[in-house]
């Protein structure tokens, strides 16, 4: 569809190839297992099932929508809608380190915008995106609920709170 | 006004988090004691202690419990709202992170109190994966010694909880958007009626419940209705825990009696404000709270005054703005969280949240138009209650606020085209701003 459509930013990256089907690692299949045991319907497990298909790849490819949509019966579309709906998972790829800065009002007039533009000058990488040696995606996010420790990076699942801009630096130093 | 150590009796003990520390300040004891009561006995108790609902509404606690339907053909389910995404807001991370047991003896008595089904949620955002693992921990431990599971403490009730994780969007706070998400869909509200009480998750009787409100149940077991009324005033009960943000020298989470001055909480607990500078506005209760000025700030928080005066206490989310904040950039960016975080069913909110997002945007680059403050009014009004669920009110409370309140700053910007020259830039305004 992409194709067929250059310019619609709605169509997906691309068709699922489906030569290259994906399928869960044991321990994640025990998980996933353990998941259906705590809803009362399939569906309900599909928040739960795609947080786990992050953890395992780190983003949800097409490959893994229909997988997902095989194992609990929904269509890929419906699975999809999903996806694209909640901000947390990652239609494409991301860096090693996600850098989420947030910028919302009590960050912001904390100088949380400092912080996110120095990210973007120094790795040199466009709000979004990743740099090209797959290290480092840098977006900005919304509040992370936790204002009172503002300015807050977080940085894949962790809180990095109180922040500024030689704190980014010497946290960056450690990411390697 | 004194600060308070009631819900937050035990976060500074070491080990806050285990069950053997909160067994040792006499946890689980309110489930012991409400699980000999009957369940109309602990929905009395709760309504004769007059709790309002922490999550924003501020609904009579028990009298939503008291809405569901006694033999309903489907299951009572309960849900506990740990959404927390409202811009300013960050009380219930400090409960679910640092006192866990709490938030669960909470839902082990409201949950037998609506007669719920055997398994519950805590609809968790996605974010805070921190206390989300702090939670699950603490579920084995209550498993463990047999708080949770089957027949807890002999009683013959069954009942266990899940954390379920959200993804990532501010709408599924929302009570029905909430529903939604845990049923697996995208999370769009619902029309209503249905309310949730009648038809809620699964097609059952739902009480969704926020944090601290659950967190409150058990205070209210142990001491009694009378003494939660002593915290505040009539109708306006029980400790409170308020969230202070922004321009201010001491952040944080602060307990009081429900209707502490907010001119006080920020001037004598949190320091004043920072640098020094003068007080400019305050938002009160989150990002969807209409804004104060400084004349307007000698109010007690509590959810009547704050209504009287035109805003609303809402999540207890204060925001406060030193005058180096340009008024203009402040509600461009609330406006940029609404438009993002809409969920795109109504029209008016999907589009309209878009359209104040780019004429505040516009006026702050010093191309807005003399009748661009008079647009946003219209446009908000053109939002305002013509839109599915309260995120569209939401989402004009600080524009209509501001461009009332500060409509000299407006005009400046758009006469001068520059912004108020004591003010600070806070964003460059050559960075491209990712769409949504
Ligand atoms: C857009 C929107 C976002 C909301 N976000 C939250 C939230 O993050 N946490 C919360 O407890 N309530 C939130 N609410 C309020 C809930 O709909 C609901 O009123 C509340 O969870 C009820 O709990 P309570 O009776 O204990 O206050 C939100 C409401 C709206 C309209
Ligand atoms: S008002 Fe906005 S957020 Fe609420 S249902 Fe409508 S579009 Fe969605
Ligand atoms: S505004 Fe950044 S955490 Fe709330």
């Amino acid at each position: 569809m992409a194709d067929l459509h250059p310019d619609n930013p709605y169509a997906p990256d691309r068709f699922p190839d489906r030569n290259k089907p994906v399928v869960f690692p044991p321990e994640a299949k025990k998980k996933f297992d353990y998941i259906l045991t705590r809803y009362p319907t399939k569906e309900a497990s599909l928040l739960p099932t795609l947080h786990l298909v992050q953890e395992v790849w780190g983003w949800i490819s097409p490959e893994a929508v229909l997988y997902v949509g095989e194992l609990l019966d929904l269509s890929p579309a419906t699975v999809f809608g999903v996806v694209s709906f909640y901000n947390m998972y990652n239609q494409k790829p991301v860096g090693k380190y996600h850098l989420q800065v947030c910028t919302n009002l009590s960050c912001m007039v904390r100088r949380a915008y400092d912080i996110y533009d120095h990210l973007c000058d120094k790795l040199d990488v466009q709000p979004g995106a990743t740099t090209k040696d797959g290290q480092y995606t840098v977006v900005e996010v919304e509040c992370l609920g936790s204002c009172g420790t503002a300015p807050v990076v977080q940085v894949n699942n962790e809180y990095h709170e109180n922040m500024d801009v030689t704190k980014m630096d010497a946290l960056l130093a450690e990411l390697k | 006004m004194d600060q308070i150590k009631v819900l937050l009796a035990n976060i500074d003990k070491p080990n806050s988090t285990s069950i053997d520390v909160y067994l040792d300040g006499g946890g689980y004891k309110a489930v012991e004691k409400a699980l000999k009561m009957t369940r109309d006995e602990v929905t009395q108790l709760v309504k004769d202690s007059e709790m309002r609902g922490r999550g924003g509404a501020g609904f009579p606690t028990g009298m939503k419990w008291s809405f569901v339907p006694k033999n309903a053909p489907k299951p009572t389910w309960l849900l506990c709202n740990a959404d927390e995404s409202e811009p300013g807001t960050f009380k219930d991370r400090v409960i679910m992170e640092k006192d866990p047991h709490l938030l669960i003896e909470g839902m082990i008595i409201s949950a037998y109190a609506i007669g719920s089904n055997p398994m519950a949620y805590i609809y968790i955002r996605g974010e805070f994966y921190y206390g989300a693992t702090v939670l699950d921990k603490a579920l084995d431990e209550a498993r463990a010694k047999g708080y949770l599971g089957k027949n807890i403490l002999g009683s013959g009730f069954d009942f266990d909880i899940t954390v379920a994780r959200g993804a990532g969007a501010y709408i599924c706070g929302e009570e029905t958007g909430l529903i939604e998400s845990v049923e697996g869909h995208r999370g769009q509200p619902r029309v209503k009626p249905p309310f949730p009480a009648v038809i809620g998750v699964f097609g059952g009787p739902t009480v969704v419940n926020n944090v601290e409100t659950l967190a409150c149940v058990p205070l209210i077991i142990n001491n009694g209705a009378e003494w939660f009324k002593s915290f505040g005033t009539p109708k306006n009960t029980g400790p409170k825990l308020y969230c202070v943000s922004g321009s201010v020298r001491k952040p944080g989470v602060y307990e009081f009696p429900m209707g502490i001055n907010l001119k006080e909480l920020i001037y004598d607990h949190c320091g004043g404000i920072l640098g020094d500078r003068k007080l400019k506005a305050v938002i009160p209760g989150g990002a969807s709270a209409p804004m104060l000025k400084p004349d307007e700030i000698d109010l007690p928080l509590n959810f009547d005054a704050v209504q009287k005066a035109g805003s609303m206490l809402g999540s207890a989310g204060i925001i406060v703005l030193d005058d180096s904040v340009c008024i203009v950039d402040a509600v461009w960016r609330l406006a940029k969280f609404f438009a993002h975080e809409s969920c795109g069913q109504c029209t008016p909110c999907r589009e309209g949240t878009n359209w104040l997002e780019s004429v505040l945007d516009r006026i702050e680059r010093g191309e807005g138009r003399p009748q661009d403050a008079d647009l946003l009014l219209s446009m908000s009004d053109n939002i305002g209650g013509k839109s599915l669920c309260a995120l569209g009110d939401a989402a004009i409370g600080p524009v209509i606020s501001s461009v009332k309140k500060f409509r000299d700053e407006f005009m400046y910007h758009i006469e001068h085209k520059a912004c108020l020259p004591e003010t600070v830039r806070y964003r460059r305004l050559d960075r491209a701003v990712a769409a949504h």
